[in-house]
């Protein structure tokens, strides 16, 4: 058994109005970052976990996501870094 | 008809309902507690409104898992009715019992307001005792209540007439203006196929009294009592 960090991204899912993102791409508007096209606002997870491979932990962690982390209804999430902690 | 309301950690209307229940209702009610491994024997449930788990994660999604909700999803199986009221229908939908969620409020703002909702059905146990397109005054006390679903779902709840009541505008119409938090299609409450789990945004049980400012929430406790003939 290691311990392992999993780092996963939970976002709103594309194309379903994501009011924060769209008041935090108005601010950057106003301050001149005229390139931006979409913001869009979720949560970065970090996860510590013992298993005994870093795939198991990975598996572990999208388990995770599909019964609480993320609502299947409105969000994606993608696993963002697997690592020895 | 014996109720039973569901305390979880950051509930705040579960006093409210009980109140609205035993003295407008004259009905028995018992104070459930969300680490429960038993309903006592209620005929309904109702999950209250408030913040549950500090609405941690998402809305709904902790107190999900408490101990008594694998009661109340069995409750729900077997066709017992259950009314999940703002926090409450924001557990309901995290539970799977209802489909679709309430997402952030679409002018970031936390709504409290005294709101209108028209009655889109009247065949439902939570909704006979109304008249086909009554408006209602009910209040609402929210930052998540944006009904979202993909237009499968919101096709298949109108066409099963699953949509109880919408956010209308002082003339009963379906109008973005009037719709305080962004809910598509300006739903504010549904229920599951079956007909027997409400969930609603507005707050009927802080609406059973003039005094304070409505009793348009009554008739909906009614209906229930109407369904057995009690």
């Amino acid at each position: 058994m290691s311990r392992y960090r999993v780092a996963v991204h939970i976002v709103p899912r594309r194309g379903l109005l994501d009011p924060q993102g769209k008041a935090v791409a108005d601010a950057l508007h106003s301050l001149g970052f005229n390139g931006v096209r979409d913001v869009r606002v979720g949560r970065h997870l970090v996860i510590d976990a013992d298993a005994p491979e870093p795939q198991s932990a990975e598996r572990a962690v999208r388990d995770m996501c599909a019964k609480l982390l993320a609502n299947p209804v409105t969000e994606d999430y993608e696993i963002a870094n697997v690592e020895q902690a | 008809m014996k109720f039973g309301v569901i305390t979880f950690p950051g509930s705040n209307s579960d006093e409210d309902a009980f109140l609205a229940i035993t003295d407008v209702l004259g009905q028995e009610c018992v104070k459930l507690w969300h680490k429960d491994h038993d309903l006592r024997g209620v005929d309904v449930v109702i999950l209250p409104g408030g913040f549950s788990y500090g609405d941690y994660l998402r809305a709904g999604a902790i107190a999900r898992f408490s101990p008594i909700m694998r009661e109340v999803i069995t409750h729900a199986d077997r066709g017992g009715p259950v009314v999940g009221i703002c926090n409450g229908f924001q557990i309901a939908c995290e539970a799977g019992l209802l489909p679709g969620a309430l997402l952030r409020n679409a002018s970031l703002q936390f709504v409290s307001e005294l709101c209108r909702v028209r009655v889109e059905t009247t065949e439902t146990r939570f909704s006979n005792q109304y008249a086909p397109g009554q408006i209602l005054r009910l209040p609402i006390a929210h930052g998540d209540g944006r009904y979202t679903a993909d237009d499968a779902t919101l096709d298949r709840l109108e066409q099963n007439d699953q949509v109880v009541f919408r956010y209308v505008n002082e003339k009963g119409e379906v109008d973005p203006s009037a719709d305080p938090n962004g809910s598509m299609r300006g739903i504010a409450g549904i229920v599951n196929e079956r007909g027997n789990v409400l969930g609603l945004m507005p707050h009927p049980e802080r609406a059973a009294e003039a005094i304070v400012g409505s009793a348009d929430g009554v008739a909906l406790f009614e209906s229930l009592l109407a369904q057995v003939g009690v």
